[in-house]
C-alpha cells in the first residue's frame, strides 16, 4: 500500500474523428498522495479536461497506466465504472449539474439511491450534509430556487454524501463570482482537512494559488508540477 | 421497488401533459380492440342464439318432390312421410339420440278457451321432441310416452297462448283449451329461449293423426344426433337419404326429393366465420397498438435527449447502465401499462353500457336484436391477454430509447453546451 491515490504512468490518449487523430495526452505521469490539494491548470485544448474524464473513469485512455488507490484502472465495463465512480470519485462541476426537477435534499441523496440505502435513511444523511453547507432550510428547494453559490454547495455536499476518498472539481468556481469562489474554496479545504483528495482543474491563478501544488498542462505534456510556495499560502490563511 | 417507482414517477410529473399525450394514443389502441372484440362476441352471440332453438347437432328432415325419374317411376313424384319412415328410421339409421315425426294441422282450426276464440296452427309431435328442441319450461312438462300411447288429448303450449287466449289464468295447468271442439287439457307451459313472443301448441302426434284424420302422415322429421363434428353429421345425413331413397323410391342424389337441414353443418360453418372474423379483429386490434407503440416509443427517444444531461449525471454519480435501462423502460411500460389499462376499462365499460341497452331493448321488444347483437362482452381471458399486450408494447417501446440513454457518455452529457 503506497500512500498514492493516483498514480499515473505515461499516459497517452487521441481523439479519432474521421481520418484524423488528434494526440491529446503525450505521457503524462503524475502521482497524488492521499490527503494533497492539487490544481491543475492549462489553456483550453491543452488536455486538461481529458485527464480530468480520465481521473473520473468517464472516458478510458490508449496507453500507459492509471492506479486508483492502487488499484488499476484498466478498460472495464460500465457497469464496473459506474461503481468506482460511485465509490471513489466525488464531483464537482462548473454548472453545478444538479438535477432540476428534484429538491437540494433529493440531489444530495441521490448517489445513496445507486448504493439502494432507503429513502428514509439517505435523505436522513443526505440532510446532516446540507446541514454542513448551511442549506438545512433550503433543503425542499428545487435548484433553480438557489443562488450560484448555494446550487454548487448542494453539488458539494452530493459529492461528499458517497464518502469518496478524491474530490474531482471540474472549474468549480467558474461560474461564480469572487466572493463566492472564495467561499465555495473555502469549502473544499474544509473537506481536504477531513483527509479527502481534492483536485480542481481550473484556469484561474488566484484559484489555483489556494491549492498545495499547481499541474500546469501545454498541449499534452506536463510544462510545471510546482508546489505553492508560502507566501502564498499564507495568503490562504489570512483568507480563511 | 417503491423507490424504483418514486423516481420515475418523480420525472413523469415533470412532463404530465407529454405523458398524458403519449399514454393516449396506447389507451386508443386498447379501446378500440376491447370494442372491436366485444361487439365480436356480440356478433357471435347473435349468431349462437339463431341456433338456440334447436339441438346444436340436429338434422331436419322435409319431404318434397322428386326431379328425376328413378326406378322406372317419373320425375314429379310427391313423396309423403308416414309413421313407417319414423319406424324405419328409428331401426336402421345408426349414431341418432332422439327422433320425432312431426304433423301440422290445418290453419283454419278454431281453438277456443271459454269465450275467447283463435287460429293458430296446431303441431303434432312425438315425446321425443322435447330433447330436440329447446323449451324453457315455466309449468309443468311436455308430451310423454304414456300421452303419445294412449292418445291422451293433451296440449302443451307457449306463455303466449296463456297472455292472449286465456286471459292470463294463473294457473293454465289442467285448464282445457278446444281444439276445433274438442277439449285437449293442458299440461305444460314453456317458454321458447330464442323468441319469447313465439305462439306455438304441441299435441302428440298420435292423437292428432287419430282426431284430426290424419291418418299415418308425417309431414317432417327432426332427429337429434351423437355426432360432435360436420362429417359425421353428413354421415348420418347420407346413411338417412340412403334409407328413405330405398324406401321411397327415388335417387339418392335427387335434391329435391327430401330436403335435409343439417344444423351443425350450418353451426360449424357459422362458427368458422366468425372464428375468421375474431382473428380479423385481433390483427385490427393489434395494428392499432402497434401504432401506439410508436408513438410512445417516439416520445420516449426525444424525452432521452432532452433528458441527456440528467442521465449523465446520474451515471457520473454512480448509476450503471443497466439502472439507466431500467428507468427508461419501467417509465415506458408504466405510461402504456397505466394509459392501457384507462382503454380496457373505457372499453369495459361501453360494452357494459351497450350491453344494458341492448339488454332493455330486448326486454322492451325489439326482440329481432337477439339475433344481431347481443352480450358484447370482452371477458376476463381478453383482459389478461390485453394487459400482457401491454406490458410487452411498453417493454417495446421503451426498448430503442432505453439503449439510447444507456449509451449516454456522462462526458458528452455534462460538458458544457
Amino acid at each position: 500500500m503506497s500512500d498514492s491515490i493516483i498514480k499515473i504512468e505515461d499516459l497517452h490518449k487521441s481523439y479519432i474523428t474521421g481520418k484524423n487523430s488528434l494526440h491529446v495526452l503525450k505521457g503524462i505521469n503524475i502521482d497524488i498522495k492521499h490527503g494533497e490539494m492539487v490544481s491543475i491548470m492549462g489553456s483550453s485544448g491543452s488536455g486538461k479536461s481529458t485527464l480530468l474524464n480520465i481521473l473520473g473513469i468517464l472516458d478510458n485512455y490508449d496507453e500507459g497506466a492509471y492506479f486508483l488507490n492502487d488499484i488499476h484502472i484498466g478498460k472495464m465495463s460500465e457497469k464496473k465504472a459506474a461503481q468506482f465512480r460511485n465509490k471513489y470519485i466525488g464531483f464537482i462541476f462548473q454548472s453545478f449539474n444538479l438535477i432540476s426537477f428534484k429538491t437540494a435534499l433529493e440531489n444530495v441523496a441521490l448517489p445513496l439511491y445507486y448504493q439502494n440505502i432507503s429513502r428514509k435513511k439517505r435523505n436522513a444523511i443526505a440532510l446532516e450534509y446540507l446541514d454542513r453547507m448551511g442549506l438545512k432550510e433550503w433543503s425542499d428547494h428545487l435548484p433553480s430556487e438557489l443562488s450560484g453559490g448555494q446550487k454548487q454547495r448542494v453539488a458539494i455536499a452530493r459529492a461528499l454524501i458517497s464518502k469518496p476518498k478524491i474530490i474531482l472539481a471540474d472549474e468549480p468556481t467558474g461560474a461564480l463570482d469572487t466572493q463566492t469562489s472564495y467561499e465555495v474554496m473555502d469549502i473544499l479545504h474544509e473537506v481536504n482537512r477531513t483527509g479527502i483528495t481534492v483536485i480542481i482543474v481550473t484556469h484561474e491563478t488566484d484559484i489555483a494559488q489556494l491549492t498545495q501544488r499547481i499541474i500546469r498542462l501545454k498541449d499534452g505534456i506536463i510544462e510545471s508540477n510546482d508546489y505553492v510556495t508560502n507566501e502564498t499560502v499564507e495568503s490562504t490563511t489570512i483568507l480563511q | 421497488m417503491i423507490d424504483f417507482l418514486e423516481e420515475i414517477f418523480s420525472t413523469l410529473k415533470q412532463n404530465k401533459l407529454r405523458a398524458i399525450m403519449t399514454g393516449f394514443s396506447v389507451s386508443w389502441g386498447i379501446f378500440m380492440l376491447i370494442i372491436l372484440l366485444g361487439s365480436g362476441k356480440g356478433l357471435e352471440h347473435g349468431m349462437e342464439h339463431n341456433f338456440a332453438d334447436a339441438v346444436k347437432n340436429s338434422i331436419w328432415v322435409y319431404s318434397g318432390q322428386t326431379s328425376k325419374s328413378h326406378d322406372g317411376l317419373k320425375a314429379g313424384r310427391r313423396i309423403r312421410f308416414t309413421n313407417e319412415d319414423y319406424e324405419l328410421l328409428k331401426r336402421k339409421l345408426s349414431g341418432i339420440d332422439n327422433i320425432s315425426g312431426r304433423l301440422y294441422l290445418y290453419d283454419n282450426l278454431n281453438i277456443n278457451y271459454k269465450n275467447e276464440y283463435a287460429n293458430y296452427q296446431v303441431t303434432c309431435v312425438m315425446p321425443e321432441f322435447g330433447k330436440i328442441q329447446v323449451m324453457n319450461f315455466k309449468k309443468g312438462r311436455f308430451i310423454n310416452q304414456l300421452d303419445f300411447k294412449n292418445f291422451r288429448k293433451v296440449v302443451v303450449i307457449t306463455q303466449p297462448v296463456v297472455d292472449i287466449l286465456m286471459k292470463k289464468e294463473s294457473n293454465p295447468i289442467g285448464k282445457y283449451i278446444k281444439l276445433g271442439g274438442i277439449p285437449f287439457k293442458v299440461v305444460g307451459v314453456f317458454e321458447n329461449p330464442e323468441n319469447v313472443k313465439d305462439i306455438t301448441l304441441y299435441i302428440p302426434l298420435s292423437t292428432g293423426q287419430k282426431v284430426f284424420n290424419g291418418g299415418n302422415r308425417i309431414r317432417n322429421l327432426a332427429i337429434s344426433t351423437k355426432a360432435t363434428t360436420v362429417e359425421e353429421n353428413k354421415a348420418i345425413e347420407s346413411q338417412l337419404r340412403n334409407i328413405l331413397a330405398r324406401k321411397h323410391r327415388f335417387d339418392p342424389d335427387d335434391e329435391k326429393a327430401i330436403y335435409i337441414n343439417n344444423t351443425l353443418e350450418h353451426f360449424k360453418q357459422a362458427q368458422g366465420a366468425f372464428a375468421g372474423i375474431k382473428g380479423f379483429i385481433w390483427v385490427i386490434g393489434i395494428m392499432t397498438i402497434i401504432a401506439g407503440i410508436v408513438g410512445v416509443s417516439n416520445i420516449m427517444i426525444i424525452l432521452v435527449k432532452e433528458r441527456t444531461k440528467e442521465i449523465g449525471i446520474r451515471k457520473a454519480i454512480g448509476a450503471s447502465p443497466a439502472s439507466v435501462i431500467r428507468l427508461i423502460l419501467y417509465e415506458s411500460v408504466l405510461i402504456t401499462g397505466i394509459a392501457g389499462i384507462v382503454g380496457l376499462l373505457l372499453g369495459m365499460g361501453l360494452l357494459f353500457i351497450v350491453d344494458k341497452v341492448i339488454t332493455q331493448m330486448i326486454e322492451g321488444g325489439a326482440d329481432q336484436m337477439n339475433y344481431i347483437f347481443n352480450h358484447p362482452q370482452a371477458d376476463f381471458n381478453i383482459a389478461i391477454s390485453a394487459t400482457i399486450i401491454l406490458i410487452i408494447a411498453g417493454l417495446v417501446a421503451g426498448y430503442v430509447p432505453a439503449k439510447r440513454a444507456a449509451a449516454i457518455k456522462p462526458i458528452e452529457a455534462l460538458h458544457d453546451e
